[in-house]
């Protein structure tokens, strides 16, 4: 159970129990839908972009633990980066989840990210972990709708 | 209430005598071990397994017999031949059709399904007319039907049902009229395994002179059909739910319904001339299969019917009933699960939720215990509308699972809330 309890992590249940910023945000300028039609996963980022900067990220929908906990966390990640360091940070976090970011001897912004890095040793779990930052991206960039498929 | 009691101690005796280890024995794919653990198989109703005797057809004729079929006048393509049309044969009185020539070979449900839609649903159904199909139908019994209606802007009907997740049948007999052209519903539920009543719901069509193409996909495993007994108009089935290689299926259609049917893929086989002025088509059932068809899986579909012949259907069915009591006693018995799909007729599927829990999370962890569950929306999104659930985890049993993988599933299941809590 070891490749387990890594991916299962407190701090992943406890923003799965408790997501953070889970809700509507009443003064977002951008926001996107995204979709996993594989496990029906769907959420909605909320942005309120103000100079370039993210000013306010929130989101709502429904999905599996580690969808809603990469979600939540992605929220506290981004809130206050310009949008600059918020794609950054989107290209590292794929780029660990996908197992070509070695996450702990490379340079990276991440943090607290990493402990998402075990969602790597469970290849169809990696869209639930991507799909919040997926769709922030495409919130940062106008687009509405995004499917990981 | 005497016969019910009845009926239950003789299935509990059937299932007794089943030597589910001599059964395990045939099928070589659940000896290994998945994460260190041996494997569970419960997915049987997304596909099931294949026995060593069907892999050993499908080798033999790879091996020995492999040329094209119908065409040839050499010694291989007739050895083809006879072994692609002796499984059609088989096939035949496995559902009990009238002829072999209704027995169409298709690549799964999927594309039996498609069949019916092009060949009857385009040729005799137009504007205003009106299909019904059911709440609990998979996404292929509903999609091309769904195309159809708007191509030519007819209406699609549906039979709601109930929290149990039985078909209304008062709310059906309401929606046939003189509109309907056509009812598909499916014989056993895939998200849900709720057995629906459709010999009387084709009787009912049929006062209507409505045809019915029931999707056969999760029944024609699990029990004896009789197609002539339904008097159901089209039944179409896959052979990788029912221990046959995938790409192996069959649409059964009624003769008469079938011959003034437009042919669905035009190509080589289907034909009996061409020029570039007209083509005249075959004959049932060749009319149905253009190109080269799947000949090594259907051969293989064949050998799997004569398996399941071999092992008794009855006693197979009886015992996976019992399986299914068994496996809903001990997940009922655990706080925090709930079974999605109560009906009181059900086979071989057991689909649920936990609270606070996501399918997915569910089916992740019970892989790492070497246990193969189905997690997610099952193909059928609005049964899952319907339950008001984002997805459910579904354990699917087939007669060569046992009790013991059952105490397995359920062991781990508490596992999976402990971890949650």
């Amino acid at each position: 159970m070891s490749e387990l309890s890594e991916l299962y992590q407190q701090v992943i249940l406890d923003h799965n129990k408790k997501p953070r910023n889970f809700r509507k945000l009443e003064t977002a300028n951008h926001s996107a839908e995204g979709y996993n039609p594989l496990c029906g996963d769907q959420l909605t980022v909320y942005l309120h972009l103000e100079d370039d900067a993210v000013r306010e990220i929130s989101f709502e929908g429904s999905g599996c633990a580690i969808s809603k906990a990469a979600a939540s966390m992605m929220t506290q990640a981004v809130k206050g980066k310009s949008k600059h360091e918020a794609e950054q940070l989107f290209t590292e976090f794929h780029r660990m989840v996908t197992g070509e970011l070695d996450e702990e001897n490379t340079q990276n912004a991440l943090g607290n990210l990493k402990i998402f890095s075990g969602v790597r040793e469970f290849p169809v779990r990696i869209k639930c972990a991507s799909l919040a930052w997926h769709t922030m991206h495409a919130a940062l960039n106008n687009q509405e709708l995004v499917s990981t498929e | 209430m005497a016969t019910i009691e009845k009926s239950l101690t003789e299935e509990k005796e059937q299932a007794a005598t089943w030597d589910v280890e001599r059964i395990r024995a045939d099928f070589p794919v659940l000896r290994q071990t998945v994460n260190g653990k041996p494997l569970v198989y419960l997915d049987n109703a997304a596909s099931s397994q294949v026995p060593q005797v069907v892999i050993e057809r499908g080798s033999m004729y790879l091996e020995q017999e492999h040329s094209n079929i119908h065409r040839g006048v050499h010694y291989l393509s007739q050895k083809a031949t006879t072994a692609y049309e002796g499984a059609r044969e088989t096939v035949k009185r496995f559902i009990n059709a009238r002829g072999s020539k209704e027995c169409i070979f298709v690549r799964g449900a999927t594309e039996g399904i498609n069949l019916v839609m092009h060949g009857y649903g385009r040729k005799f159904i137009s504007a205003e007319d009106e299909i019904i199909i059911s709440a609990m139908e998979h996404h292929a019994n509903i999609v091309p039907w769904q195309m159809l209606c708007e191509e030519k802007g007819a209406r699609l009907r549906v039979i709601p049902m109930n929290d149990a997740g039985e078909l209304l049948l008062d709310e059906y007999e309401g929606l046939l009229n003189e509109r309907t052209k056509l009812v598909a519903v499916n014989h056993v539920s895939n998200a849900l395994g709720t057995i629906n009543p459709i010999k009387a719901m084709i009787e009912s069509a049929h006062k209507y002179g409505v045809p019915v193409l029931i999707d056969g996909a999760q029944s024609a495993p699990h029990m004896i059909v009789d197609v002539q007994d339904l008097d159901c108009d089209f039944y179409a089935f896959s052979g990788h739910k029912m221990f046959a290689p995938t790409g192996s299926g069959v649409v059964y259609g009624k003769a008469r319904l079938l011959e003034q049917m437009n042919p669905f893929q035009g190509g080589g086989d289907m034909i009996k001339s061409v020029t570039f002025e007209k083509t005249t088509f075959a004959d049932l059932p060749n009319k149905f299969e253009a190109g080269t068809p799947a000949i090594a899986s259907q051969i293989g579909l064949g050998a799997a019917i004569d398996y399941l012949n071999s092992i008794g259907r009855e006693q197979a069915a009886a015992y996976e009933h019992e399986l299914l009591r068994y496996a809903t006693e001990r997940l009922s018995g655990i706080e925090g699960v709930r079974i999605i799909g109560t009906a009181r007729e059900k086979a071989s599927v057991l689909s649920f939720v936990i609270d606070e829990i996501h399918a997915h999370d569910i089916g992740t962890i019970l892989d790492q215990e070497g246990i193969a569950v189905r997690a997610g929306h099952h193909c059928a999104q609005p049964v899952m509308q319907r339950f008001n659930v984002p997805a459910t985890a579904r354990a699917s049993f087939a007669f060569y699972n046992t009790k013991e993988e059952v105490d397995v599933l359920a062991n781990t299941i508490e596992k999976v809330i402990e971890i949650f809590s």
